[in-house]
């Protein structure tokens, strides 16, 4: 369980991070979201206790990061895969951290098992493929077993095997009960991932929801309905309270009923309906909306 | 290697009581001998103390006929056979800036704080593990150096013994010259965090600057012996030249650790007070 609360960091005049509340709580994935400059690493180092924050805190399960007696046996973080000494080997990067948490060897070589680096343990790990290098920090994060595990864009740079890898092993230890937070800039990679979201934008939060009501929030989503009477199908939807749109291809938009009311309304009125769907925005476009008035480098247009 | 699910270890094997200090330094010293740099810094001060050492000796030997009574009579061959620290202390200064700034070159000192919240434990350790085999590589170069020099220098028959207490006290404070210098290293490091800068400085403060000071006029150039270099080699004069322009030997020892231990002091508080 992670709890910020009213966190805050600026950086001279720029503030990175306003005011920022949420809990990440065990069980399930929550995903990390914003546009780039949003200030998610920036509140992952804080979570961490490495940038100390101007206002506010932010503890895990209930204890700041400093108090914590053994942290990497509470929380485990993969933030930089390439934050490594590239002349040490990766068995001995993994040792050296375990035994600044009093963890066993046993352990380290066990990890290594875990992401499958136990072949190239004795290479150096300036040498590693990215790939290679996101499996040893998850390793490194994994090695006191912690409860808490935080992942900053762990997908960046990733072949489709290693996204598919990251996938379910984000998954699998969250069924485990772990709380686990994972950033991204790409909506895309959430909605495969995140059980839960938290958006910011511009360091505010935008959202802390479920996938459902996130989509649901967004006021892209609307019933397509086609007939070939639309035009009378349309005046009894309004009637019904219904919002209608003629879609270019002479389909319907309804907003304001679900797919079952209109369903049953073409029934009573006896219009034929050839198709009806929900048309849910893509997350993408549910997350564009979202963050449209907070996006930091958005191209050409803001120029002018 | 794709298929999931991983299984996690339900437990950790060992003792689950908090990290102590002890750890801390365990950790420090597995950093430090895991990367081969270590290792080469330390034979690059080794080598360069013994053999800038030998050649000196060996071309006082070898000049010996033309060289004036004067000359001969203010030769101190305890010096001379030391004259390697001058190598020897750029590449130990180097081993205590690497020592830290390696780590924020690439970004490593965020995984290190995370492990460790307690960021001047991580200096301390650092220290621990650095003086260790600093001292040992300094001491052994500085004693290789004297017996080497000496064996050269008695051809002519002006060698001297380790024996004479004074002669020991220059030979072994040259070892601990060395480590000092080590700790300021790491301590400059700590400050400037950046590689370039914080060698630039060490080198700045240890070889540039007593040159400058030296050419003020005199009642600014007598601040000279003050100077982390000037002063701690203090403690390596056997002919002790008299007047002001040298600290007594140990005074001056006593000066050098006072600049690595405010080195180290200052950063230790910016280490707390800055972000990772």
């Amino acid at each position: 369980m992670i709890q910020a609360r009213h966190l805050t960091k600026c950086y001279g005049p720029t503030v990175a991070v306003d005011d920022l509340s949420f809990d990440v709580v065990p069980g399930r994935v929550t995903g990390f979201l914003g546009p780039n400059g949003a200030g998610k690493s920036t509140t992952m180092r804080m979570i961490l206790g490495l940038d100390a924050p101007d206002g506010g805190d932010v503890t895990i399960h209930g204890t700041r990061y400093h108090q914590l007696a053994s942290p990497l046996r509470d929380i485990g973080a993969l933030l930089d895969p390439r934050a490594v000494q590239g002349g040490r080997s990766a068995r001995n990067h993994l040792l050296w951290l375990a035994q600044s948490n009093r963890i066993t060897a046993g352990r380290v070589d066990e990890v290594l098992d875990l992401v499958g680096l136990t072949g190239v343990a004795h290479k150096h790990a300036g040498g590693f493929s990215l790939g290679m290098a996101q499996r040893l920090g998850i390793a490194a994060a994994m090695l006191g077993d912690p409860g808490v595990l935080l992942f900053d864009e762990p997908v960046n740079g990733l072949d489709p095997e290693g996204i598919a890898w990251i996938r379910s092993l984000l998954q699998s230890l969250a069924h485990e009960g772990r709380t686990i937070f994972v950033s991204s800039h790409l909506m895309s990679e959430m909605a495969v991932t995140a059980d839960h979201l938290i958006v910011i934008g511009r360091g505010r939060l935008i959202a802390d929801t479920n996938m459902r009501e996130f989509l649901a929030r967004s006021s892209n989503a609307y019933v397509q309905v086609r007939s070939p009477q639309a035009a009378d199908l349309a005046v009894a939807l309004c009637a019904r309270g219904a919002v209608v749109h003629k879609n270019g291809d002479g389909s319907l938009a309804v907003t304001g009923l679900d797919t079952a009311d209109v369903g049953d309304i073409a029934q009573e009125h006896r219009v034929a309906v050839h198709e009806l769907a929900l048309h849910e925005p893509s997350l993408e476009a549910a997350y564009m909306e979202l963050t449209h008035d907070v996006v930091d480098y958005r191209a050409a247009v803001a120029a002018g | 290697m794709t298929t999931l699910p991983p299984t996690v270890a339900p437990a950790l094997t060992g003792d689950v009581a908090a990290s102590k200090l002890g750890d801390v330094l365990r950790c420090e010293r597995t950093k430090f001998r895991t990367v081969a740099s270590s290792w080469w810094t330390l034979l690059t001060v080794l080598v360069g103390t013994i053999a800038v050492g030998l050649i000196t000796c060996w071309a006082v030997v070898a000049h010996w006929d033309q060289m004036s009574l004067a000359e001969k009579a203010a030769l101190d061959p305890t010096f001379k056979s030391l004259i390697g620290l001058f190598i020897g202390q750029v590449a130990v200064g180097i081993l205590g800036v690497l020592a830290i700034t390696s780590e924020y070159a690439t970004g490593m000192i965020r995984t290190t704080f995370a492990a460790v919240p307690r960021r001047r434990a991580v200096l301390a350790a650092k220290a621990a593990a650095l003086v260790v085999p600093a001292f040992v590589v300094s001491t052994i170069g500085c004693v290789l150096a004297f017996l080497g020099g000496q064996a050269i220098l008695n051809t002519k028959s002006v060698g001297v013994s380790i024996t004479d207490p004074t002669v020991l006290r220059a030979v072994l404070g040259g070892g601990l010259y060395l480590t000092v210098m080590a700790l300021f290293g790491l301590g400059v490091g700590a400050i400037f965090r950046r590689t370039a800068g914080a060698i630039a400085a060490f080198i700045g403060l240890v070889l540039v600057l007593p040159t400058i000071v030296m050419q003020l006029p005199s009642p600014l150039r007598d601040y000279a012996k003050y100077l982390p270099a000037n002063a701690g080699q203090a403690v390596l004069s056997v002919k002790s030249a008299a007047g002001s322009a040298h600290l007594a030997p140990w005074i001056g020892f006593a000066v050098l650790c006072a600049w690595a231990a405010a080195a180290l002091g200052v950063a230790a508080w910016r280490i707390t007070h800055r972000d990772a």
